[in-house]
């Protein structure tokens, strides 16, 4: 593999100085494109008082093209799939290289504050979402409990 | 090659040519027939062009030039905006003069022009005034540089040269975007115009893709233009109006101007649009497998029907049950005769036979006309073949004192045949819709001696043109191809004319 980028470096230690609060994120020992991320439960949400563990992976091409990342702890949500792959635009078409690793997981941590059951990837989720939000918002602290509680 | 104007003399040099050899054979006399059509159509043109790549650049640039006259704006500018009506000027010039440009800006996501002297001019003074010897941070590499490698458009957002280069280069060769790429900035839809990217692409390789992209987007959004659908051809058609009729490549290839299929003459675009897409249809494959095969009422296994015998006895080893094509029932009880069903009357038995009945015969109706277009399709491919045979036989010719252009007439001969097979192969499509009426069997006529005419051509062709004198072969040759020409024509103008009249009824 060819050296790292500046920009990977900078901003890998610009995360390290000031860390975005609620996550974390480090990269691998081996691998200085992968990351292992924690996030935890936003407040006032249904995913509070859970840790959420992510891998995030920066490919080749980054910051031209987006960063992979996925859920490795099981969350319900609407825009998160069985897989724990994420249904957000700037991972997709709406990605720019002025946007950071920083700003995805921002955008994260905001996508578990406020679900977003209208452009689903989990479409049982996002359909008792719709027709029973508080049936949702129990089964979503339930998976919490279940499974992103004590888990690191 | 100079080979087009070489058959126009060719056609000239034929009518001289006919003039002095005074023929009045039956064949002959039937040529002249049909004149009028000839003239109809001749009188009736349709004017194109073919231009190259670089005449399309230029004629996109007449366009712009013709905008910019009654607006003064950037020239990219105006071709996003002309790109967003889909090159339709009036309607531009409409929206413009009627309402709010900046809202139309907006709408088609470009940098207000009018914002660009104005906005520039204060951020850099900002930018200069706060840092002293100017220096940014580019928010893609994270690199502090000096303000000189930094460039962005009017929206004010800022990266360096060489982050604008990879970006441009992303979009350009690994996304195939060039009319609609947005400034580098998260959120940011302000296009980038085409002197921002010439200036920021070092690599010539990808400003020529760029380009391509642009003309690309030029002649689809632009109803009077079509790229030639040849694979290896980069030529445009331009035209006058949107027709459905022939244009012919500077590569040779004949296509038809509205949908950019081959040549289809007489059937019309949706009619040939709608059978390509039966064709294309599996469904089509499905149906033969249901209508010509069963499955045995035992084990499932599927039996196809091979002989005129309605005992069934099922090819899987393990099963081998015995049973009746026609009810599907236990063979036992059909007794001694062999060919005939004698439980076929029972309702259940012939309400079953009924449906299958009509779905086989709509199927095989449907595979009469395919194999007749196919047929066509297949020989008018063997027919290009002709082209190298009667060049031998060209060169043959000449070696026996004839000139260059006397033996041109066998070139010619191959030409009205493809011509004949292409519009046989058409009329298949146009007879599979045709409901039976008076006008339907004329056609069906027509058809018939054109099928019949080209036949003798080509096997002429084919065969029997060696084994005879060659003085004699020129008469005969041109004979037969004149009459297929003129049955081609005559089939032609009755099928034009039926739309003219409205003669003609489809099925569906
Ligand atoms: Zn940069
Ligand atoms: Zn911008
Ligand atoms: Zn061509
Ligand atoms: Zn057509
Ligand atoms: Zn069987
Ligand atoms: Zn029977």
């Amino acid at each position: 593999m060819a050296g790292l980028p500046r920009r990977i470096i900078k901003e890998t230690q610009r995360l390290m100085a000031e860390p975005v609060p609620g996550i974390s994120a480090v990269p691998d020992e081996q691998n200085a494109r992968y990351f292992h991320v924690v996030v935890a439960g936003p407040e006032g949400s249904p995913f509070e008082g859970g840790v959420f563990k992510l891998e995030l992976f920066l490919p080749e091409e980054y910051p031209m093209s987006a960063p992979k990342v996925r859920f490795m702890t099981k969350i319900y949500h609407p825009n998160i799939d069985k897989l724990g792959r994420i249904c957000l635009d700037i991972l997709k078409d709406k990605w720019s290289p002025a946007l950071q690793i920083r700003t995805v997981l921002l955008s994260i941590q905001a996508l578990l504050s406020a679900p977003n059951p209208d452009d689903p990837l989990a479409n049982d989720v996002a359909e008792l979402w719709k027709v029973n939000e508080a049936e949702a918002i129990r089964n979503a602290r339930e998976w919490t409990r279940t499974y992103a509680m004590g888990n690191i | 090659m100079d080979s087009d104007e070489d058959i126009m003399y060719d056609d000239d040099y034929d009518d001289s040519g006919n003039e002095s050899s005074g023929d009045d054979d039956v064949e002959f006399a039937m040529v002249e027939e049909p004149n009028n059509p000839k003239e109809r159509q001749e009188l009736d043109e349709y004017p194109y062009e073919v231009l190259t790549t670089e005449q399309i650049l230029q004629h996109m640039n007449e366009c712009m030039k013709e905008v910019n006259i009654v607006v003064e704006m950037p020239s990219t500018v105006i071709r996003m905006l002309l790109n967003h009506f889909r090159w339709d000027k009036e309607k531009l010039m409409e929206r413009y003069y009627d309402g709010d440009p900046e809202k139309l800006f907006t709408e088609a996501h470009v940098a207000s022009p009018f914002a660009k002297m104005a906005v520039p001019a204060k951020i850099a003074k900002k930018e200069h005034r706060r840092t002293g010897p100017s220096v940014e941070e580019c928010e893609i590499c994270l690199s502090t540089l000096p303000s000189s490698v930094m460039s962005g458009l009017e929206c004010g957002h800022r990266f360096c040269v060489s982050c604008w280069a990879e970006y441009l280069t992303t979009k350009i060769m690994s996304e195939g975007i060039g009319q609609t790429i947005s400034c580098a900035a998260h959120n940011c839809e302000i296009l980038i115009d085409d002197a921002t990217v010439m200036k920021l692409v070092p690599d010539a390789k990808v400003r020529l893709k760029y380009q391509h992209l642009i003309t690309n987007s030029f002649v689809e959004c632009n109803r009077l233009l079509r790229w030639c659908p040849s694979p290896d051809c980069s030529s445009v058609i331009r035209v006058q109006h949107v027709e459905s009729r022939p244009v012919t490549c500077r590569c040779g290839h004949t296509f038809c101007f509205a949908c950019g299929n081959n040549w289809h003459e007489p059937v019309r675009c949706t009619l040939l649009r709608k059978w390509i897409k039966k064709c294309d249809d599996d469904s089509e494959t499905s149906n033969w497998i249901a209508a010509n095969t069963k499955e045995c009422p035992k084990c499932k296994a599927t039996i196809e029907k091979d002989g005129g015998c309605n005992h069934m006895v099922c090819k899987n080893s393990h099963c081998k049950t015995e049973f009746c094509w026609v009810c599907l029932g236990p063979w036992e009880p059909h007794g001694t005769s062999w060919y005939n069903c004698n439980r076929y009357d029972e309702d259940e038995a012939r309400a079953a036979r009924d449906a299958q009945e009509r779905s086989r015969a709509a199927l095989q109706r449907y595979l009469f006309y395919c194999n007749r277009y196919m047929n066509h399709m297949q020989s008018l491919r063997l027919e290009h073949k002709h082209y190298a045979t009667v060049k031998e036989k060209m060169e043959e010719m000449q070696q026996h004192n004839m000139s260059w252009i006397e033996v041109q007439f066998l070139k010619k001969a191959v030409d009205i045949l493809c011509q004949c097979r292409q519009t046989l192969m058409y009329t298949y499509v146009f007879a599979y819709y045709l409901k039976k009426n008076n006008q339907s069997v004329i056609f069906e006529d027509n058809q018939r001696d054109l099928e019949t005419a080209t036949e003798k051509l080509s096997e002429y062709l084919e065969r029997d043109i060696t084994q005879e004198n060659l003085v004699d072969i020129k008469q005969k040759v041109q004979d037969k191809y004149r009459y297929c020409d003129s049955r081609r024509r005559v089939l032609a103008e009755h099928v034009y004319e039926g739309y003219d009249k409205e003669w003609w009824e489809y099925n569906d």
